[in-house]
């Protein structure tokens, strides 16, 4: 579904990516953990070109998105992507937010858009809250509607940055339930997250990743209970305390 | 000064008409008004350029604006007398003249108020369209642009008022607007210019002074809007 051929990026001198070379399968939930700056936000931005590579190629849906003259629009369409600071378009309702790429992008006319999208939102438990704008809702309803907004355009595959960080910490439940739903339904989803209970009950996969690196692959329970490198051993002991 | 004013307040408000041009007041807040309101497209215009990423609408864009700001109003209003007529071949009203001048003078400084309101908002807004695949312009248009232009409306309001104290050049190419008018009375009474051009001056600050609250309003109700929740007015 997604793989990742000897990627590498740069930041001027600062190398944030080295040599990733890895495979998120059909249906693979992954979780993607790692200390800040190591890589992992901008490994998930470079899926759907947000970030550009610098050598290497990346193809998602079986498609090289790196490729010269691809058209990303058109791709980035097909992958959803939900934001650490949610990103809603605060001058547009929650229903709005939802149906405006499907409409704009013809994958739908207004009313089916809307059935759609207020199917969406109650699947994230929000339809109450169409009409509502982003400012009159909670950290943790924006982002569920930011979820609702990416489904509306019947990605695939869902990326999620960081999703429950900026949260308050009695909001991240919410939104983890409506990953995990997901998460069952068979989607795959690229993570990037620190939530271990997150990844121990529904991922299938854990990538640790460090100064740019994948240094370790593993299923969560073997990775949250047995480390092997060094640096995941530190890193573990520390978000433990 | 208030009987100068209850005998000529027709003449201050709106010229000689109709026994000539519609002018005072009404025609100096219509060369405001209409002048800023054809600068928008065009402020618009250069704003995207200065903001592309390609050079060659970049470079440009830039130029002009630098270019225009570092002129004189008035230099454009001689521009506009001498090279409208020439370029379109026959006489134009100078009412035209100060329009084209204007609207010329304040592209420019409307580009740098769409600019900063463009660049004011968080880089997320443009990456999360861009991530449920909208094109740079369609996401520069349902997205960034209808929050950009509303949170600029209190400056597009101060800009309003200086486009009115502007107009009063217009003068030197006999526009009938509010000073010609003053003058006019001026030149009728002849002894008595100190209040002439205090009711002159009274006269533009006021309406100034009207817009400015106005101004003041628009601005609360947009940072209220923003935040959605009341913002307290700061004493002017």
């Amino acid at each position: 579904m997604i793989t990742f051929h000897d990627v590498n990026k740069w930041y001027g001198d600062y190398q944030a990516l080295a040599d990733i070379n890895a495979t998120v399968e059909r249906g693979e939930v992954l979780v993607v953990c790692g200390p800040s700056g190591s890589g992992k936000s901008t490994l998930i931005r470079t899926i759907n070109r947000l970030e550009p590579i610098q050598s290497g190629r990346i193809e998602v849906n079986g498609e090289d998105i790196t490729r010269k003259g691809a058209n990303v629009d058109e791709q980035r369409s097909h992958i959803g992507f939900v934001f650490q600071q949610f990103n809603l378009f605060p001058h547009l309702s929650a229903i709005e937010n939802v149906t405006l790429a499907p409409v704009m992008l013809k994958r739908a006319n207004k009313s089916e858009a809307l059935e759609q999208g207020m199917a969406l939102l109650d699947k994230v438990g929000l339809a109450h809250k169409a009409q509502a704008y982003p400012a009159q809702l909670s950290g943790g309803q924006q982002q569920r509607v930011a979820i609702a907004r990416a489904l509306a355009m019947k990605p695939p595959v869902m990326l999620f940055d960081e999703p429950t960080s900026a949260l308050d910490p009695e909001m991240v439940g919410e939104v983890l339930q409506v990953m995990k739903a997901l998460a069952r339904e068979g989607m795959t989803m690229v993570c990037v997250t620190h939530e271990m209970g997150f990844a121990r009950e529904v991922a299938d996969t854990v990538w640790f990743m460090d100064a740019g690196r994948i240094v370790e692959t593993g299923t969560p329970e073997g990775f949250f209970t047995n480390p092997q490198s060094p640096r995941a051993q530190k890193f573990l002991s520390e978000i433990r305390h | 000064m208030w009987e100068i004013l209850s005998d000529n307040w027709l003449l201050l408000l709106i010229g000689q008409y109709p026994n000539g041009p519609m002018g005072g007041l009404v025609a100096t807040l219509s060369l405001a008004a209409l002048s800023l309101t054809l600068a928008l497209p065009f402020g618009l215009l250069l704003a995207l350029g200065r903001l592309s990423s390609r050079r060659i609408f970049r470079y440009p864009a830039t130029t002009l604006v630098y270019m225009v700001r570092g002129l004189p109003l008035l230099m454009f209003i001689f521009w506009a007398y001498f090279f409208v007529p020439l370029v379109i071949g026959r006489p134009v009203a100078g009412f035209t003249t100060m329009v084209v001048a204007l609207v010329c003078y304040e592209s420019a400084y409307l580009a740098e108020i769409i600019r900063a309101g463009i660049q004011a908002l968080p880089k997320g807004q443009m990456e999360a369209g861009r991530a449920l695949g909208l094109s740079h312009s369609q996401t520069m248009r349902r997205i960034i642009l209808p929050q950009a232009l509303y949170n600029m409306l209190p400056s597009m309001m101060s800009q309003f008022v200086s486009t009115v104290k502007e107009t009063s050049l217009a003068y030197v190419i006999s526009v009938q607007e509010l000073t010609y008018a003053a003058n006019q009375l001026n030149s009728v009474l002849l002894v008595r210019p100190f209040e002439v051009f205090a009711l002159l001056a009274l006269t533009y600050f006021t309406l100034n002074f009207i817009l400015t609250g106005i101004a003041r309003l628009v601005e609360l109700r947009v940072a209220r809007r923003r935040l959605a929740q009341p913002v307290q007015a700061v004493p002017a």
